[in-house]
């Protein structure tokens, strides 16, 4: 069982018989006063979005989901499809069940599908991918690299913060947790 | 090429302003006539508050907030003082919380949280000199007077129950955090006040109406500032209230601590006295636009 000290975005449990995943999550506290946890909570099967708001003491049950590897192969009008390696069998994801994550899907990735029956609700991602920086603003040649920050666009579409000495063209790795850069693999 | 710490690398304009401030508050506070002091960080006990819980740190806990040391400095006969120090409470963290933080806490002798009021406004205005603070699209004006608002009030305003209803249903923090707080200071700052007798423990009770402490936060767009009262100083009726908030401990399986017997015994010296600490990093977050704690700290606790 969870206790609210392991509450955070992306922690996948159980509501009335259903699987939910934590959309959005924050601690808040009064000065003086009992601790509440804010979560934003999208049930996995259905979609639906509510708020909910927990206090110490309270815990939770793991959504026990079967997770099966999968590849991902394309994209067109039905969803996200992936594919079983060992069976070949496919599923598909909306794009409203991989949220951000979409930006971050890759041809031939190797993830992670969540399955409630024979539906896929859910994808876990490895925790890092690299895209190739589709545009940004040049690097002016004397400019630290301290302090200074910029958006940039990778070729999913995605837009971040990166450093002022990255370029278009350079690949990237991003963390596909938190969505934040964390290196240069190729300049 | 070995990249630098570009997380850290691109918080500099605000940890240049964190500096800044910090100098800023000094100076206020010493042209005021205050005193700096500094206290010890790791005490044997501190305060039995119901829902802080302290770090244990070696035969004993880091401290929750400067509170006992500097009301033992106030009962010995330092008049004005001001402190600016790290506290730690565990399980605190989120946008606005981190379990190490810095706290700015002042007292006063012969003064009351009214004027613990007067000298907030003040002081924001002198860090502030435009007369207003823009944070997360908002506008916030400092220099007129800053509106006074009872928790009743606030609660009969904003929130779904009466003031009344949520003390006896237990949900009080409940409503404030999740009804009232998002709606308070959102236009000019604002001091919620007159906090019900049983939420303020070591805040004296108001002489004209014993249900209420004379007791006050501030709130600025919504952000829990500040915290203040006019100190109690009756040995006996803090004793009561430690023993209360142990008794509550216990209930809830929390650990004890150990009796802060000195701070007891010194209380009968303290003269009347008013005290606020104030979350200085919450007020830079303010400053610097800054939607996260973690974007006015140089190092948060996943980053060591």
């Amino acid at each position: 069982m969870y206790t609210c000290s392991d509450l955070k975005k992306g922690l996948k449990i159980m509501i009335d018989g259903e699987p939910h995943v934590i959309a959005q999550f924050d601690f808040t506290k009064p000065g003086k006063g009992q601790a509440l946890y804010k979560c934003k909570l999208r049930n996995m099967i259905t979609g639906a979005l509510f708020d909910r708001t927990y206090r110490s003491g309270e815990s939770f049950e793991p959504a026990q989901l079967e997770e099966r590897d999968m590849q991902f192969l394309y994209q067109d009008e039905s969803g996200y499809v992936f594919m079983d390696q060992k069976t070949y069998e496919q599923v598909t994801l909306d794009e409203a069940t991989l949220g951000d994550d979409k930006y971050f899907l890759i041809d031939n990735m190797e993830v992670k599908i969540l399955l409630h029956g024979e539906r896929g609700i859910g994808i876990t991602l490895p925790n890092f991918v690299e895209l190739e920086v589709t545009q940004s603003d040049p690097w002016v040649k004397g400019d630290t690299a301290a302090g200074n920050n910029k958006p940039a666009t990778v070729s999913s579409g995605y837009t971040l913060q990166v450093p002022s000495f990255v370029e278009t063209g350079d690949v990237i790795q991003i963390d596909t947790r938190t969505g934040d850069y964390v290196t240069r693999v190729k300049a | 090429m070995i990249e630098p710490n570009w997380v850290l690398a691109r918080k500099r304009r605000n940890l240049e302003q964190r500096a800044r401030i910090t100098q800023l508050i000094r100076a206020f506070f010493v042209d005021s006539g205050y005193l700096e002091v500094e206290t010890p960080l790791l005490l044997p006990g501190n305060a039995p508050e119901v829902h802080i819980d302290a770090v244990p740190a070696g035969r004993g806990f880091l401290q929750t907030s400067p509170e006992l040391c500097m009301k033992r400095l106030l009962a010995a006969g330092y008049p004005n003082i001001f402190q600016i120090s790290h506290c730690w409470r565990q399980g605190e963290r989120g946008s606005r919380h981190l379990p190490e933080f810095t706290m700015l806490e002042w007292y006063r002798a012969e003064g009351d949280y009214r004027d613990l009021m007067v000298e907030c406004e003040q002081l924001l205005r002198r860090l502030c000199p435009t007369g207003e603070m823009n944070w997360q699209g908002q506008t916030i004006r400092l220099d007129s007077s800053w509106p006074r608002l009872t928790v009743a009030e606030a609660f009969a305003r904003y929130a779904s129950a009466s003031l009344e209803d949520v003390l006896r249903e237990k949900r009080f923090d409940e409503l404030l955090a999740l009804e009232v707080e998002p709606q308070l200071g959102q236009r000019q700052p604002v001091f919620l006040t007159d906090y019900p007798a049983s939420l303020a423990a070591l805040a004296r009770l108001s002489p004209e109406n014993p249900q209420v402490a004379e007791r006050f936060e501030l709130y600025i767009a919504g952000v829990e500032l500040a915290n203040a009262f006019s100190e109690l100083t009756d040995p006996e009726e803090q004793a009561e209230r430690f023993t209360a908030d142990e008794s509550l401990r216990r209930q809830l399986g929390k650990p004890p601590y150990p009796r802060p017997e000195k701070f007891l015994a010194e209380l009968r010296n303290l003269p009347v006295a008013a005290g606020i600490a104030l979350g200085f990093d919450r007020l830079l977050m303010l400053l610097c636009d800054a939607a996260s704690i973690d974007a006015v700290v140089a190092f948060t606790p996943e980053d060591l």
